[in-house]
């Protein structure tokens, strides 16, 4: 299993793309946010840690018909669904190795794109904490969405479809905890409620990708 | 036999207009394909059978 | 004989063809005495003016969309247990009829809050699960449409279901958590001192037991489509193979 998540690991990073992609693509949505709603530093910073989030997650979404498809084309996912190690864990495989190059990156550079939306200063240590703990549960549930429509030609706007509402919850504790800690005020219960749901999805989520996998492929 | 409505007169025949023209439009939609696929069964099963 | 026994396809169509007439009658009846009851011969709300017919609607079909989750998410289990083809196909013929349900509260919703909340549209907690729902009815929908082979999409669709409740579940009190909101608490309720006025209550339980019919007879009517198209489909690939 640590030999898939090295593979994906490289796979990710050698094929460009998907690795800087995300990463470009928040940059952009946090340029573009000031030129939409104006650049009055006290809308921006009362605003800042929302937009970061639906930025941090519409990266993540435009990163995750790649967790699949590329195995699906060549051939290599039917091998890994007869391989030895369950299907349950390739999911979990394929799930952590695209926190690592989309959530984690997404959580080390919003800081810097907070600062351009003129995040208060309060704000910074929960925007972080809160993205480092949510980004794992959008990693776990993409990786189901796109099991989902793995069989699926151009099943990219479906995914989104499939996907979205089941970021629902996420988003809205995981905004909750960086817009009330960028307040000023008690965050404790949305942080862990955020915790809860990203334990959870981690745990489960994977046997429902499984189950779709092994339902598309055949 | 029209009852008085009142001010909101627009608001309430509006949301019921709507209202029943989405279920027409539902149950119009499940009639057709319901008689299109019924007809196209019923084609396809007395051509098999010619063809037996 | 068990429940079981209408999981086989030519057992449910003789059943379901002798049921539909009756029930799609009933279903008119019903919805219409319901619906003409409650708008031509109730009194208006002393606060609420005449606005308050619209909860003829509203009840019902929010009642419905609610249901007709559960019921999908029923089903789906059952295809995903015991493979019964029927179970999976009135799953399928279910969803459209949700969106509907789920189109409609939201509609006369909006109708309904404009003028007594002065808006059209709150980002209220119910108001705003019940959007969330109409996105899961959408992305259910559109899975079945994406996928070619029945079974799979049958799989993927109930996997779907299974999932998409436990978040439709966490969305419900992740948006009460999120914001407060404007909507009263439950109009229906046994506690008599809770639910609306008697003169609304017995129209309005009508009407919903018109809509309940319906969308029996709905379902009954497009389980049967699906099932047809199925044969249908599995004919025009015999006949192709000889």
């Amino acid at each position: 299993m640590i030999a898939l998540l090295l593979r994906d690991l490289r796979l990710s990073v050698r094929s460009g793309g998907g690795f800087g992609l995300g990463l470009a693509f928040f940059l952009l949505v946090a340029t573009l946010v000031p030129f939409g709603v104006g650049a009055e530093a006290a809308v921006l910073s009362r605003i800042a840690s929302g937009i970061l989030w639906v930025g941090a997650l519409l990266a993540c979404l435009l990163s995750l018909d790649r967790i699949f498809a590329l195995d699906h084309e060549d051939g290599s996912l039917d091998l890994l669904a007869t391989a030895p190690i369950p299907l349950e864990g390739v999911a979990a495989v394929k799930a952590a190795a695209h926190w690592i190059v989309t959530g984690l990156p997404l959580t080390l550079i919003a800081p810097v794109l907070g600062v351009l939306l003129s995040l208060p200063g309060a704000g910074y240590a929960p925007l972080v904490l809160s993205l480092l703990l949510g980004t794992p549960a959008l990693s776990a549930i993409g990786t189901f969405g796109a099991a989902l429509t793995v069989g699926v030609r151009r099943g990219g706007l479906l995914m989104s479809l499939l996907v979205l509402p089941l970021y629902v919850p996420t988003l809205i504790f995981g905004a909750e905890v960086a817009r009330r800690g960028a307040a000023g005020l008690d965050n404790s219960t949305a942080l862990l409620m955020l915790g809860g749901i990203t334990a959870g999805t981690m745990a489960l989520l994977p046997f429902a990708s499984a189950a779709a996998i092994r339902a598309g492929l055949r | 036999m029209m009852p008085e409505l009142g001010k909101y007169a627009a608001t309430v025949l509006s949301a019921y207009g709507i209202s029943l023209v989405l279920l027409a439009g539902l149950i119009a939609f499940s009639l057709w394909r319901s008689v299109r696929v019924r007809r196209a069964l019923a084609e396809q099963e007395a051509r098999m059978q010619r063809h037996d | 004989m068990s429940i079981w026994e209408y999981a086989n396809p030519k057992r449910f169509m003789q059943t379901s063809g002798a049921l539909l007439p009756w029930v799609s009658i009933a279903a008119v009846i019903l919805t219409v005495a319901g619906l003409v009851w409650g708008f031509f011969f109730t009194p208006d709300d002393y606060r609420q003016g005449s606005t308050v017919k619209i909860i003829y609607l509203h009840v019902p079909s929010a009642m419905m969309a609610i249901n007709i989750w559960i019921m999908m998410l029923v089903t789906s289990i059952i295809w995903l247990v015991r493979r019964h083809h029927v179970s999976a196909l009135a799953a399928k013929a279910a969803a459209p009829i949700g969106l509907t349900m789920t189109l409609i509260a939201l509609v006369t919703g909006a109708f309904w809050g404009q003028p007594m909340w002065g808006t059209w549209w709150a980002w209220d907690p119910r108001l705003t699960a019940f959007l969330i729902l109409f996105l899961f009815y959408l992305g259910y929908i559109a899975l079945w449409e994406a996928i070619e082979s029945p079974d799979g999409a049958a799989d993927l669709t109930s996997i779907l279901c299974i999932v998409g409740s436990v978040f439709a579940l966490l969305s419900r009190y992740a948006v009460l958590f999120w914001n407060q909101g404007l909507h009263q608490g439950a109009s229906l309720s046994m506690d008599k001192r809770e639910h609306v006025a008697d003169v609304f209550w017995l129209p309005l339980l009508v009407s919903i037991a018109g809509f309940v019919l319906g969308f029996v007879a709905l379902m009954l009517l497009r389980t049967r489509t699906e099932i047809r198209s199925r044969r249908l489909r599995a004919l025009e690939a015999r006949e192709r193979m000889s």
